[in-house]
C-alpha cells in the first residue's frame, strides 16, 4: 500500500513539474505583456518571501526590515545599469547627477562598472550587511519583539539615509532601469522583460530548491530548535549566534537577489523599497501561504500581490483593507496559513464537520484516563 | 579538593537582588560518582546546576570542572567541555522526531559547516539504535517528539544526555510526573550510568533517592546542610529538623 503510494505522489510530483514548465515557457505567448510583467515581479517576491520563512518560519526571527536588504540587491542592479548606459551624458556619468552638480563619479560607483562585481554585488552585500547587524543584534541575545523592533528601527536609518543622499544615489527619486540599456536592448523593452520573466521563473526555482536544502536534516532542525527552544539548543553544545547569524545572512542575499530583479521588472529602485508597510506585507505574504512550509511564501507572495493588483484596478484604496483582514483572518483561523492548513488535517476537520468524511476513531483522551485514576 | 575531582563548586553565592539563592554552597564531586541532591523546593538545587552550566553567574565563588575554571564561559562552550544537563520539566523539540532530537544531541562537532554538508556518521546513527532501546523508544523513532507521552518525554531527554556523552550529568528532578513503574526504571537507569559517567540526580522524592543506593547531599536555603549515606543522613539532627522530620505537603 505504502509502495502504490509512493508511485502516485512521484507520479503528481512528475506531472507538476512538466505543467508548470510549460507555463513558464508559454506565459510570454499567453499572457499580454502588462500582466507577464505583472507575474515576473510577483514572482521575483517570492524570492524575498522564501527568505522570511527561512528567518521566521523556521528559526523565529520576526524581521520587519528585509526592505532593508530588498532595496540594497536592487541599488546594486540599477548602479550598473545607469552606469553603463552613462556615455552620452555630461562627464560619462549618470544623468541625474547633473541636477545637482556632481561632476565626479562617486567612488563606491566604481566597482559597479564592471558586470561581473555586481553579479556578486547583488547578493553578497545584502548577504554581509545583514550578517553584520544579524551578529551584533544576536550577539547580544536580543530576541523576539525587541528584535522585531530593531529591524524596523535599522530599515528607518536606511530609508532616511538613503532619501536623504542625491548627490550619492539620487535620494528620493531613486534610480530608473526601464530607459537603461543591456547588452544593446533597452531594459524596459518588450523582448528584455520576456527574458527578465524566464530568469526570474529560474531562479525562484532554483531558490526554492536552496532553501529546502538547508532546510533538510540536522541544520534544518537546528533551526527549528533554536526557534522552540533556544536556551535548550546551548545547552546542547551548539552556538545559536552562529545558526542565526547565517539563516538571516542567507535571507538578506536572497532579499538582494529579490530586489534586482524586482527592480529591472518594475523599471526603477528608490528609497520606497525601503518604507515600513512593504516590510511588513513580506510578513504577511508568509504567515497567509504558511509559515515553515516554503511553498507557501512562495505561493502567498505570488497571490496575494496578484489579488492586490485585480483590487486595486477594481476598487483603488480598499486593498489595505482586504490585506489587514487577511490577515487578521489567517492568524485567528488559520495559524498555520493556508498551506499549512491544506497539509495539515484541515480539509478533513472540515469535511467532518458538515458530514461529509467519517471521524476516525481515536483512543479516549489522557485526561479521561487521569480522572478515571483519580476516581479509584 | 583533590585531583580525582571532576567538580569543585567553591564557596558560591547567587544573589538574585539581595536574595541569597545560594550561600557559600561547597560541593565536590570524584569522578564516576553518582550523587543524588536532595532539599525543600526553593532550596536552590536547580539554581544549583544553573551555576555549573554557566546559565547563572555565581556572584562570588569558583566552579572548577576538569582542572578549568567555568565561570564566565558560554553555556554552549561548557556543554562542550563535558557537561551535560536533563531538565526539569522535560525540554525536548517537540516539532522534530525521536530520531531528530537524538541526531541533534550525539552529532559532534556541532558546528554549521558540519551539520549542512555533511551526513551523520553510521557510528552515530548506531548510537541513537542503541540509546532508543536502553528508554524503550525503539518503536516510536519516526513519532514527533511532542506525541509522547510525559514519562516517554523524560526518558528521551535522559537518552539525549547520555547521547551527549557528556563527563558529567546532571539531572533535575527526573521522575516528576512518572508511574512508579517507569521511577524505579529511571533509577536502574541511572545507576547503570554512573562508574562510566559522573551523575548528579536531584529529587525531592524520597523513595527514589533512596532506590539510587548513592551519597547524598542535602541543600537548605542555598547551602550544603549535611553529606552522607542515606542512613548517615536521616538519622542527621538538622536535617530531619528542616526537611525529613516536616510532614510531606
Ligand atoms: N532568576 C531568578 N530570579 C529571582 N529569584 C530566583 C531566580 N531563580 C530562582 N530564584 C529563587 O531562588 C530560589 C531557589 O530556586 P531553585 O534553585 O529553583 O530551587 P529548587 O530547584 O531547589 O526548588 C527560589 O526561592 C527561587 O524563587
Ligand atoms: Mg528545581
Amino acid at each position: 500500500m505504502s509502495l502504490s503510494k509512493i508511485k502516485f505522489d512521484k507520479k503528481i510530483v512528475l506531472s507538476f513539474w512538466i505543467i508548470l514548465i510549460a507555463l513558464i515557457i508559454a506565459a510570454p505567448t499567453i499572457l499580454p505583456v502588462f500582466r507577464l510583467n505583472l507575474l515576473g515581479r510577483y514572482l521575483s517576491l517570492s524570492i524575498v518571501a522564501l527568505g522570511v520563512d527561512l528567518i521566521w518560519g523556521y528559526t523565529g526571527l520576526l524581521s520587519l526590515g528585509q526592505g532593508i536588504f530588498f532595496a540594497l540587491g536592487g541599488y546594486c542592479a540599477a548602479m550598473y545599469l545607469q552606469i553603463t548606459s552613462s556615455s552620452e551624458f555630461p562627464n560619462n556619468i549618470p544623468e541625474f547627477f547633473a541636477l545637482y552638480g556632481v561632476e565626479k563619479l562617486p567612488f563606491f560607483w566604481e566597482p559597479f562598472k564592471s558586470p561581473v562585481f555586481t553579479f556578486f554585488a547583488i547578493w553578497i552585500i545584502p548577504a554581509l550587511v545583514a550578517g553584520l547587524i544579524g551578529f551584533l543584534v544576536f550577539r547580544n541575545r536580543i530576541k523576539g519583539v525587541y528584535f522585531s523592533i530593531l529591524t524596523q528601527a535599522s530599515l528607518l536609518v536606511f530609508f532616511n539615509f538613503f532619501n536623504g543622499q542625491q548627490k550619492l544615489i539620487n535620494g528620493t527619486n531613486g534610480l530608473k532601469t526601464d530607459v537603461t540599456q543591456l547588452f544593446g536592448q533597452m531594459v524596459g523593452s518588450e523582448s528584455m522583460q520576456r527574458i527578465f520573466f524566464w530568469i526570474t521563473a529560474i531562479l525562484v526555482i532554483g531558490a526554492w530548491f536552496f532553501a529546502k536544502w538547508v532546510v533538510k536534516g540536522r541544520f534544518g532542525n537546528i533551526l527549528i530548535g533554536i526557534r522552540d527552544d533556544e536556551p535548550r539548543v546551548r545547552f546542547t553544545g551548539y552556538n545559536p549566534v552562529i545558526f542565526k547569524t547565517i539563516i538571516f545572512s542567507i535571507a538578506g542575499g536572497l532579499a538582494g537577489i529579490s530586489g534586482a530583479l524586482y527592480t529591472v521588472q518594475s523599471g526603477i529602485v528608490s528609497p520606497q523599497f525601503m518604507t515600513v508597510p512593504f516590510s511588513i506585507e513580506m510578513v504577511i505574504w508568509v504567515a497567509v501561504g504558511g509559515r515553515g512550509t516554503l511553498l507557501g511564501a512562495i505561493l502567498g507572495a505570488v497571490f496575494i500581490n496578484y489579488a492586490k493588483s485585480l483590487v486595486s484596478e477594481a476598487l483603488p484604496a480598499s486593498w489595505m483593507f482586504i490585506q489587514g483582514g487577511l490577515f487578521i483572518l489567517v492568524v485567528t483561523a488559520l495559524p498555520e496559513g493556508v498551506l499549512g492548513w491544506i497539509q495539515g488535517d484541515g480539509p478533513r476537520n472540515l469535511l467532518q464537520r458538515f458530514g461529509l468524511k467519517r471521524k476516525i476513531e481515536t483512543y479516549p483522551s489522557l485526561e479521561v484516563n487521569n480522572k478515571e485514576g483519580n476516581n479509584e | 579538593m583533590n585531583n580525582k575531582d571532576l567538580l569543585n563548586l567553591i564557596n558560591i553565592t547567587v544573589s538574585f537582588e539581595g536574595f541569597l539563592a545560594l550561600n557559600k554552597l561547597n560541593l565536590n564531586l570524584k569522578k564516576g560518582e553518582l550523587r543524588a541532591v536532595i532539599g525543600p523546593n526553593g532550596a536552590g538545587k536547580t539554581t544549583f546546576l544553573d551555576v555549573i552550566t554557566g546559565k547563572v553567574k555565581p556572584t562570588k565563588g569558583e566552579v572548577i570542572f576538569k582542572g578549568k575554571s567555568l565561570v564566565g564561559r558560554k553555556e554552549h562552550k561548557i556543554a562542550r567541555l563535558g557537561v551535560g544537563r536533563k531538565f526539569q520539566s522535560p525540554r525536548i523539540f517537540e516539532n522534530l522526531t525521536v530520531k531528530e532530537n537524538l541526531e541533534i544531541s550525539v552529532t559532534t562537532p556541532k558546528s554549521p559547516l558540519n551539520l549542512i554538508n555533511k551526513n551523520i556518521k553510521d557510528e552515530q546513527l548506531n548510537e541513537i539504535e542503541r540509546l532508543v532501546k536502553i528508554v524503550n523508544l525503539a518503536q516510536k523513532v519516526d513519532s514527533k517528539a511532542g506525541s509522547l507521552s510525559h514519562g516517554q518525554k523524560q526518558w528521551l531527554e535522559i537518552a539525549m544526555l547520555v547521547g551527549q556523552k557528556p563527563d558529567l550529568m546532571l539531572v533535575d528532578e527526573p521522575v516528576a510526573g512518572l508511574t512508579d513503574e517507569e521511577t524505579d526504571l529511571t533509577a536502574d537507569l541511572l545507576k547503570s550510568l554512573s562508574g562510566e559517567n559522573t551523575v548528579v540526580v536531584i529529587d525531592h522524592d524520597m523513595e527514589f533517592i533512596r532506590r539510587l543506593d548513592s551519597n547524598v547531599s542535602v541543600l537548605n536555603q542555598g547551602t550544603v546542610l549535611c553529606e552522607g549515606t542515606m542512613e548517615t543522613i536521616q538519622k542527621d539532627k538538622k536535617v530531619i529538623d528542616v526537611y525529613l522530620g516536616r510532614p510531606e505537603d
